[in-house]
């Protein structure tokens, strides 16, 4: 179906950015022909990612993170609550991700992205499961108080592989987030520590200072288009939107696996494809492990 | 080695499986599949004229709704709906009805029982593992009992990675709150 030929013969006449609306699949593949695509990148190769940490003052832990285009804040705010009955040591984590109508002419007003709550369960899965965090860290007081983060994940511009962002994102906004210096006073009541306040009840070794979360092996993930044969890393939102087989990886900091989603799309995953993938998903965790530390250094330094 | 499940089947064995089609009268096509005590029903209403906003015109385009086990509809329940739909476009063939939109609804529901009376039907919360695989499955079959031109029919398959690294398909509930890992392996075989 469509036209096959006409296009061949109109392309020499039409301008670049007409062929480009009206053909996108030729246009793409004309471009892939020559293992190129249209902004100029190979196809094996990531864009430029920023990580800037402490973007939000007023949270406990924050972090903006720009992969190309796509822009995601992401904020941290603790509150302290009772642990539930079943596990009174532990804290509690929950992770929400919001796509506000900002971040892309396809979101509504009124009307929540479709590509919002699955990218929300899917990073909360995705940080639960790769053990990165102790929520035993999170607990003040057993079977009476422990902390509740509450990380909302913010993307300000939709352009392609949102979930590598987002994940990105969150993970360097909890390697920012300082759980504040608490004492819990007469009334049993935990408040927070002001710089001088007389000491009420002593508590454990959140009272004395500000400390962070000690995060195990990150996860990291890379996210990849499978057309043809051929796998394009870090897809833009045009490229996403003309081939429609993603997959995405996460491995954590030690190489291990901590996720493969593949949600439908026409090309099937061979073992090869996604072996390349997990390739490439290595090389990528090297990179962002390296940006997440100099953003952590900088950080250090001030 | 015998690795012991709970419920004394072999690593590779699956729960019986069962399949009606045709139960719905009202919808284009529907059925239900059951794997072990795990039952879904799917209906299929379409394809029906317009295309939502973001869809592409040029091509059929399906709705999937998941009706939730209890309560609202959550992110859950919305991973699910895309995940059916990315399927089930996948082995649709959508250049025949273009400007079309095809309904999927799914639901989970009780495995009947002989011995209760038979309009104990519907909506109280049945899953017992192996939701997703079931509910593909079961979308394929109300696809192929209401007409719609596939490419190739697609069988899904769950399959948990316990802790000793050994795998077993098909886990119930209990395996997989116990088990590290469980995948969803969707197949397509040519019709």
């Amino acid at each position: 179906m469509g036209f096959p030929d006409a296009s061949k013969d109109l392309s020499s006449e039409m301008e670049v950015d007409a062929f480009r609306r009206l053909f996108p699949l030729k246009y793409f593949e004309r471009h892939l022909a020559e293992a190129i695509r249209p902004d100029g990148r190979p196809l094996g190769k990531a864009r430029d990612t920023t990580v800037v940490l402490g973007a939000v003052a007023s949270a406990n832990g924050s972090a903006l993170v720009k992969i190309g285009s796509t822009t995601m804040l992401t904020a941290i705010k603790m509150e302290v609550m009772t642990p539930s009955l079943e596990s009174p040591d532990e804290g509690c984590i929950a992770i929400d991700f919001h796509m506000p109508p900002i971040c892309s002419p396809i979101v509504r007003p009124g009307r929540p992205a479709e590509a919002a709550p699955v990218i929300s369960k899917q990073l909360s899965d995705t940080i639960s499961s790769s053990g990165s965090i102790d929520l035993k860290e999170l607990s003040l007081v057993t079977g009476k108080a422990a902390w509740m983060a509450y990380l909302d994940v913010y993307c300000l511009d939709a352009d392609g592989a949102l979930f590598d962002a987002a994940l990105l994102s969150a993970v360097a906004a909890l390697s920012h987030l300082q759980i504040p210096a608490v004492a819990m006073n007469d009334d049993g009541k935990i408040v927070l520590l002001s710089e001088d306040d007389g000491q009420k009840k002593a508590q454990e070794p959140v009272n004395k200072e500000k400390r962070n979360l000690t995060l195990r092996s990150i996860p990291f993930s890379l996210t990849c288009i499978l057309h043809k044969n051929y796998i394009l890393v870090d897809p833009t939102a045009e490229e996403e939107s003309v081939m429609e087989t993603v997959v995405t990886i996460a491995l954590d900091t030690s190489g291990q696996l901590v996720s493969l989603y593949k949600p439908g799309g026409p090309v099937l995953a061979f073992t090869s494809a996604i072996q390349d993938c997990v390739a490439l998903t290595r090389q990528r965790v090297k990179e962002l492990k390296g940006i997440l530390e100099e953003a952590n250094s900088t950080m250090q330094v001030e | 080695m015998e690795i012991e499940r709970p419920d004394g089947r072999s690593p590779n064995q699956l729960r019986p499986l069962a399949c009606s089609r045709s139960i719905l009268h009202r919808a284009h096509g529907s059925a239900t599949w059951s794997q072990g005590d795990t039952k879904v029903v799917a209906a299929v209403y379409g394809p029906k004229a317009g295309t939502r906003k973001n869809e592409n015109p040029e091509k059929a385009s399906f709705e999937v709704v998941w009706k939730p086990k209890t309560g609202q509809i959550g992110k859950a329940e919305r991973e699910y709906e895309m995940i059916l739909k990315r399927t089930l476009e996948s082995i649709c063939i959508r250049s025949i009805y273009p400007n079309t939109t095809t309904s999927v609804i799914v639901q989970a529901c009780f495995s009947l029982n002989p011995s209760f009376p038979p309009f104990s039907f519907l909506l109280v919360v049945h899953d017992d593992g192996a939701l997703l695989p079931c509910a593909i499955n079961a979308a394929c079959a109300a696809l192929v009992d209401a007409g719609i031109p596939l490419r190739h029919l697609a069988v899904a398959i769950c399959c948990s990675v316990a802790d000793n690294g050994y795998i077993f398909l098909d886990p119930n509930k209990q395996e997989e709150e116990v088990c590290i890992y469980t995948h969803t392996h969707t197949h397509s075989a040519d019709v």
